[in-house]
């Protein structure tokens, strides 16, 4: 089979580049995209610390990740390789984020829920791009020419800093929302869902069971 | 006497080599699945990872941005004995790490659970994990070091099930989970899948974790029928529809690990675990002559290890 059509795409994409993005297009990045999880969504939107950027005129891709990298004596940065981390647990934060930033991209691993998307990415003309794998961290690693800035290191550590990467040509990630808000995840689930019960053919569920299974806590679990 | 140094430069060796280097069974297993594979969104994502780990090599940089919690397995010959003692090999495992996490550089993973505290260097309280095993060979003085590097968050359960669940319920159980962690690639799936039967709970943790990490693609159990299992397995978990990323495909295992101990007389305690795609684990031996031997199989799992009576034969030629 052909593999699927490559297209690059700015880090401050305009909504024409956008609209003509499908689900599952692959797509590599050009230009400066900045990490931000937990750590400086905490900071910026929770503490009301400043961005020391200008989002999203400078870049409007919020990478959902945290580099293998290092700073040296002298202040210099070695970045090695660069996956994302999984983007559900941030869904709290994103409402505020988008109107703070100005992101059009969120990019991160596993996406968001078609809820998430039309809820909060649909209105602010935002899509989500997924990384590979995962994780093909050492073909993303090759895609940044620079690491133009880190910011908040002393306060959020390493890991949880945010990272200004200049990008060329980076990639692969793969088209998972587009504007209206579907979600790739959620119609590959559904197709896997329909042939499911198959493979769960002859199996039986436990005699005991668990909080979550139910969540009558007065049930007593067993048979 | 196994020289200090050289197992905190040895350490150091395979802390670099474990993040970057796919092991070759695990390359043969993906390249097989990627062969087969016949979803176009999986297969794309497989052919990904397979010039993923080629520029990993070319580049010297780490596979994953995450880079897991790197932990170790040390095993000694029963006449094995470290410069400076058991804290001396300690400190060279923990400094090792440090120095890895900066000099590769990894991802500074670990973080205090509540306060967040990151030293920036993968060490610190409990961390990184440290396990033992003694091996009987009578004559040889050596110690192996296995660094693991597997990832800390999704793919990994654990239940309780009884006796009367049976095959079924071990088989509902092992679907629950491969179907949970797989939905978007969260397991980072096709994976080596351990499985840890019996035990108490904690052992029934790290028998399933040893078997996804320490065991190589293509390694059957010594028990026929529990080598049976393991292949019924793989293919149950390549049955279920999903392969990479959760999209629409027929790669989730690449093989399927079973360790088991024995356990509670009412009880059949299970956990299963999920390895990762980039599958991060290096091994070597080193000699008291000084001598290294590297090896990405790490052969946890010997009959000592897996002994079911109260004697061993070697112990007692030694009274």
């Amino acid at each position: 089979m052909a593999p699927p059509a490559k297209i690059r795409l700015s880090t401050t994409p305009t909504r024409q580049d956008l609209e003509a993005l499908r689900l599952g297009d692959i797509v590599h990045l050009d230009g400066l995209m900045y990490t931000a999880r937990e750590g400086v969504y905490k900071r910026a939107l929770e503490e009301q610390a400043n961005i020391p950027m200008e989002l999203p005129r400078e870049s409007a891709a919020n990478f959902h990740c945290s580099p293998a990298a290092s700073i040296d004596a002298d202040g210099s940065f070695r970045l090695g390789a660069v996956t994302a981390t999984a983007s559900f647990r941030f869904e709290k934060w994103l409402g505020e984020w988008f109107e703070k930033s100005g992101a059009r991209l969120i990019v991160g691993k596993g996406g968001m829920s078609s809820a998430t998307y039309k809820k909060h990415f649909v209105p602010n003309g935002a899509i989500y791009l997924t990384t590979v794998g995962y994780g093909t961290g050492a073909l993303l690693g090759r895609g940044v020419e620079n690491v133009e800035a880190v910011h908040w290191e002393k306060e959020l550590g390493l890991a949880q800093a945010m990272w200004v990467l200049k990008c060329r040509d980076m990639g692969p990630f793969i088209v998972a929302s587009d504007l209206e808000g579907n979600c790739l995840f959620e119609r590959e689930n559904a197709k896997i869902a329909e042939n499911l019960h198959r493979a769960y053919e002859g199996t039986r569920p436990a005699v005991l069971k668990r909080y979550g299974e139910t969540d009558d806590r007065s049930d007593e679990l067993i048979g | 006497m196994i020289p200090i140094d050289l197992i905190q430069s040895t350490a150091e060796n395979l802390m670099d080599k474990a993040a970057i280097e796919i092991p070759d069974d695990y390359l043969s297993g993906l390249e097989a699945a990627a062969h087969v594979e016949d979803g176009d969104l999986s297969a794309f994502v497989l052919q990904a990872m397979l010039e993923n780990y080629k520029a990993a090599k070319e580049d010297r940089r780490a596979m994953c941005g995450d880079t897991g919690c790197p932990r170790w397995y040390v095993k000694m010959s029963n006449e094995a004995q470290v410069q400076g003692g058991p804290v001396a090999l300690e400190t060279a495992l923990r400094r090792a790490t440090a120095a890895a996490t900066n000099g590769v550089p990894l991802r500074p993973n670990r973080v205090h659970p509540l306060w967040r505290t990151d030293h920036d260097n993968n060490v610190g309280i409990a961390a990184p994990e440290i396990e033992y095993g003694f091996e009987p060979a009578p004559g040889g003085e050596w110690i192996d070091l296995t660094t693991v590097h597997k990832g800390g968050l999704f793919g990994t359960d654990y239940r309780m099930l009884f006796p009367s669940d049976g095959i079924e319920g071990i088989k509902r159980f092992y679907l629950d989970s491969l179907v949970a962690f797989g939905k978007r690639g969260l397991s980072c799936q096709p994976a080596i899948i351990g499985i840890g039967l019996g035990g108490s709970k904690d052992a029934c943790m790290v028998l399933g974790k040893r078997a996804a990490c320490l065991r190589t693609v293509g390694d059957r159990n010594p028990d026929p029928k529990i080598a049976a299992l393991e292949m019924e397995f793989k293919e149950l978990g390549n049955s279920i529809g999903m392969g990479a990323m959760g999209f629409v495909g027929k790669s989730m295992v690449i093989d399927c690990h079973i360790e088991v101990g024995y356990c509670h007389t009412g009880g059949m305690q299970m956990s299963v675990h999920a390895f990762c795609l980039s599958s991060r684990r290096a091994c070597a031996r080193i000699w008291a002559d000084g001598r290294v031997e590297h090896r990405t199989d790490p052969a946890w799992f010997t009959p000592y290890q897996r002994r079911e009576t109260v004697e061993w034969p070697t112990a007692l030629a030694a009274e």
